[in-house]
């Protein structure tokens, strides 16, 4: 299988095209920060929302693109990786987890008119934001987040920055200007090739990240992080946030407690009730 | 499945508190090691241990090490885990920067062991070996031999041991006849048998390097005849690279009680006619060497006492707010009104867990405030390098002793908490419990640190410097005078028990001058006592921070009344102890040898 290249000229797409080895690769990274999930979350009575005023840490689900994305630089042999972020609170703690494993530089885009921002407000934000973290060959995003997980946005930003959007990436090899991804399905895997620029999310826990080595903190230091508003990025304030997404939460109502399991008994076929159990399911 | 979660946060706290982190910043020698970027570091370093060695502890304890005529091998998870140390560089945190390391804080390095241990005792030992022959060979060690072990030391690609202990020499160090003799080229050959060797031989790392106290043969008897070689495993080839084996081999390793993936081993040196070694410092010194990192060797013990005490405090919280049993009488506990409650919600269960969480604050206090200790009077110079210098002789033996002693009594009462299951090895907190039952003994016995307090600290400038102590004490008394209602309490608790310590202090320096044996008999209580009052004393300490921390608006409102609320409970409950000790402290030594091994046996 393989994906057409829809490409046109937007800012991310004309300098791959153009050309048919890339000589180094310059990966943009989505990472979103998120409540620490060990912390109790509590939700805001009024907005009836998440709680998102104390310190935030960097999404598992992206450290795995933040893995891939420092492989591909490494054996493209140059080049190097950006993320970009949307947070409240200028927030930088899981940035610099990020810069500590290995990113270069960061773009984050904290603004007070973000509050409430549903899944294409934040797509909007992102492409903005890529556009200004420059020139990329690839973009990658996680499958989906571990706190909002509508798994939407980087299909929205692929949309809006007029890419090719490959999903559930589990490989991810560059050959020229195309990359040649192993993309994960139910039964196993799709070889798809897509021409670069493209936006490629990745399934959580198909690398194993690395953690940042006490030189790679200290030098994160002192890694640049642009820290813009929606102004910087040209973003009217009204079509994001509340009034951009044009939700409500009407109500919040505690989750169902979890329903007893179901105990097998093993008498020496137990393993047939699992299957059948599993069929049932449909997992098998 | 290790649900251990580093406590970063009061980490930081006590690190404000009690180890001067911002005046360390302020001096040339630690100005890299700011309070925002050691925060970075602790976070990441936190996360790392919770991630990669906390899962391997359960592992390490059921598996155990194996012995193979080759070689002693550890579990694979180990392995795996110790590698990305190494790749991390977590090894070189307080090294200094010479040969690659970090040169933070050992107040700081402190904290990170605290992680480290508490995730996983028995791998942590294996660092914990490295970073003292690290700090040996820094102070002691020849400008080629720094230029040779150290920088693969420091990044974990070799380990180090110390090697002090034989069958006939424990605590009498001086008893060891291990033999080293001149070979005329620089070198020498060791013979000999060490025992109890921990990390003596393992397969985590390319090579070992052996600290081995050893006697030439002139050498006078005792511990003036010692000397310190070192031994590696393998030699050094002059490129740098692991040559050939050296003659010292691993002839057994020990089935113990605790700590069961550190392997313990009986180290023969020269059964092929003598290992290859080279001394360390000047001949027959060997014993000052050691003590040169003995503090911190003895911190980092106590060490375990706060570590594997935080971890089974965690643990028994978790499951006493699972675990339902009985009514609750009276008040809300979140259990429901109906059914049986969750043990949590109990007097007796509330106390034993604020028992707990109070007194692994009041461990870590002690460590952090012991260890900047050592980190100002290397940083700050004159006087007050001096006052610094001596106020961390003075409590080493404490942190070692106190903190060990207090974290055997915290894993019990975690065990405690789990009723019938503590008992049970699948729950996972007796493991924490036999882990924890060697930091008394090794590393100098409680009863060699108690010997050492009151033999050769407290008349450390003729008492003036456990007087600096107590007047220390007596200033947080005067300020909390001015502190309010809600401390009321800690006031006159820790006002009540440092004249208590005051006047157990006197009777020791009086008494034991005339006739040591009447001072060393009370001195183990006379060490609790110093460890519960100082103890106390940072507990204060830490109740005026946390009300100053809330007056400043300082995040985490919740944290912070936390603190308070264990600050008091530890002065209403623990600090009283102390004047229970004085009738212990001041027996004397008479009833002790009214009668005889004899009488004590007849049943
Ligand atoms: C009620 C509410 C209030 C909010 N308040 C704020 C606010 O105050 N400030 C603010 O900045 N945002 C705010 N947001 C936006 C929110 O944090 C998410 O970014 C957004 O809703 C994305 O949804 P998701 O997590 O389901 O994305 P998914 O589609 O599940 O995410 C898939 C992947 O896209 C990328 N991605 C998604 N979100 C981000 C991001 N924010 N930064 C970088 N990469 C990302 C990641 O790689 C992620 O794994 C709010 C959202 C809601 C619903
Ligand atoms: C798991 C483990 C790991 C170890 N790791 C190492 C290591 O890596 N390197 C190393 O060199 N050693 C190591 N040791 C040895 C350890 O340091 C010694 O066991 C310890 O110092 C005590 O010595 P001992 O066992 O000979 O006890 P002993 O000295 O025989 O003591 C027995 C008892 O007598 C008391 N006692 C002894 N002398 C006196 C005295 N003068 N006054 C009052 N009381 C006294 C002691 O306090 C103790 O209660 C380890 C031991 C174990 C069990």
């Amino acid at each position: 299988m393989s994906v057409a290249h829809t490409g046109g000229a937007c800012a991310v797409c004309y300098r791959a095209v153009a050309r048919d080895r890339i000589p180094s690769m310059n990966v943009v990274v989505c990472v979103k920060q998120i409540p620490d999930p060990a912390d109790p979350g509590s939700l805001d009575p009024q907005t009836k929302t998440l709680k998102r005023d104390g310190k935030l840490i960097l999404d598992e689900s992206d450290s795995y693109g933040v893995e891939m994305a420092l492989q591909l630089v490494d054996t493209a042999g140059g080049g190097e990786v950006t993320l970009v972020s949307m947070a409240p609170n200028n927030e930088v703690s899981g940035l610099r987890t990020a810069l500590a494993m290995g990113a270069a530089k960061a773009v984050l885009v904290s603004d007070d008119a973000l509050a409430g921002t549903d899944a294409l407000g934040t797509a909007k934000v992102l492409a903005k934001a890529i556009e200004r973290a420059g020139d990329a060959d690839l973009i990658l995003a996680a499958t989906e987040s571990s706190d909002g997980y509508t798994g939407t946005v980087p299909e929205q930003i692929a949309e809006l920055l007029n890419l090719p959007s490959v999903t559930f990436a589990k490989e991810i090899a560059i050959d020229g200007s195309t990359a040649k991804i192993q993309r994960q399905t139910e039964a196993g895997y799709d070889d798809v090739e897509s021409p670069l620029p493209a936006l490629v999310s990745v399934t959580a826990g198909v690398v194993e990240p690395r953690y940042p080595s006490f030189k790679g903190i200290m030098a994160a230091k002192s890694k640049p992080v642009d820290e813009v508003t929606l102004g910087d990025l040209g973003i009217d304030a009204g079509s994001v946030g509340w009034a951009g997404g044009g939700q409500e939460i009407v109500e919040v109502t505690a989750a169902e407690e979890r329903e007893a399991g179901t105990i097998v008994e093993d008498d020496g076929e137990g393993f047939n009730k699992i299957v059948d159990y599993l069929a049932e399911l449909k997992v098998i | 499945m290790s649900d251990y979660r580093a406590p970063v946060k009061d980490a930081l706290f006590a690190l404000r508190h009690f180890g001067s982190i911002e005046q360390l910043a302020q001096t040339e020698r630690y100005a890299h090691a700011d309070p925002e970027t050691v925060a970075s570091v602790l976070e990441e370093q936190g996360r790392f241990m919770q991630e990669v060695f906390g899962p391997t502890s359960v592992i390490g304890d059921q598996e155990g090490v194996t012995w193979t005529p080759d070689g002693v091998t550890v579990p694979e998870p180990f392995k795996a885990a110790y590698a990305k140390f190494v790749a991390a560089g977590w090894q070189g945190l307080n090294a200094e920067t010479d040969f690659g390391g970090a040169g933070f804080p050992e107040s700081v390095h402190s904290c990170a062991l605290e992680f480290s241990t508490a995730a996983n005792a028995a791998l942590t030992m294996a660092p914990g070996l490295t970073t003292g022959a690290i700090e040996l060979l820094q102070e002691w060690g020849s400008e080629e031999q720094k230029e040779v072990y150290l920088p693969k030391l420091v990044t974990g690609e070799w380990t180090g041991t110390m090697n002090l202990t034989e069958p006939q020499a424990g605590s009498d160090v001086g008893l060891s006849t291990t033999k080293a003799v001149p070979e005329g080229d620089g070198s020498y050959r060791i013979t000999g048998t060490k025992i109890y060797i921990s990390f003596g031989d393992h397969d985590m790392a390319d090579n070992i390097i052996h600290l081995v106290l050893a006697r030439l043969p002139d050498a006078p008897a005792g511990t003036k005849g010692i000397s310190l070689f070192l031994v590696p495993k393998f030699l050094v080839n002059d490129d740098g690279s692991v040559g050939e084996r050296n003659d010292v081999h691993c002839v057994s390793t020990e089935h113990k009680m605790g700590i069961h993936a550190s392997p313990t081993c009986v180290m023969s040196y020269g059964d092929e006619g003598g290992a290859v070694g080279y001394l360390v410092g000047e001949e027959h010194r060997g014993m000052r060497a050691m003590f040169t990192m003995m503090n911190s060797a003895r911190i980092a013990v106590g060490v375990q006492g706060a570590a594997i005490g935080d971890a089974a405090y965690q643990k028994a919280l978790a499951y006493a707010q699972e675990r339902r049993q009985g009514r609750e009488i009276g008040g809300d506990a979140g259990g429901g009104s109906d059914g049986p409650a969750p043990i949590v919600a109990h007097p007796d269960v509330r106390r034993m867990l604020l028992f707990m969480r109070s007194h692994v604050e009041a461990m870590r206090a002690l460590i952090i405030y012991n260890a900047a200790a050592i980190d100002l009077s290397r940083a700050l110079d004159g006087d007050e390098a001096e006052t610094w210098r001596e106020t961390a002789e003075l409590l080493t033996p404490v942190t070692k002793a106190w903190c060990t002693d207090v974290g055997m009594e915290v894993t019990s009462a975690a065990v405690q908490v789990f009723g019938g299951m503590g008992y049970i090895e699948e729950a996972g907190v007796s493991q924490h419990f036999r882990d924890m039952r060697i930091a008394p003994i090794y590393e100098g016995t409680n009863g060699i640190q108690a010997m050492d307090l009151v033999g050769r600290k407290l008349g450390m400038r003729m008492g003036g410097v456990v007087n600096d102590h107590l007047d220390r004490m007596r200033a947080t008394v005067d300020e909390l005078a001015g502190a309010g209602e809600e401390l009321a309490s800690i006031r006159s608790n820790l006002a009540d028990a440092v004249e208590v310590l005051a006047g157990a202090t006197d009777w020791i320096m009086a008494n034991g001058l005339e006739d040591p044996r009447q001072a060393l008999a009370g001195a183990t209580p006379y060490l609790a006592m110093f460890g519960t009052v100082t103890g106390g004393w940072l507990m204060a300490r830490q109740a005026l921070g946390a009300r100053a921390d809330l007056d400043a608006g300082v995040d985490d409102a919740d944290h912070l009344r936390a603190k308070v609320t264990t600050a008091r409970f530890y002065a209403e409950q623990a600090l009283p102890r102390a004047a229970g000790l004085v009738a212990s402290v001041q027996a004397g030594a008479s009833v002790l040898y009214e009668v005889g091994p004899d009488a004590l046996a007849s049943a």
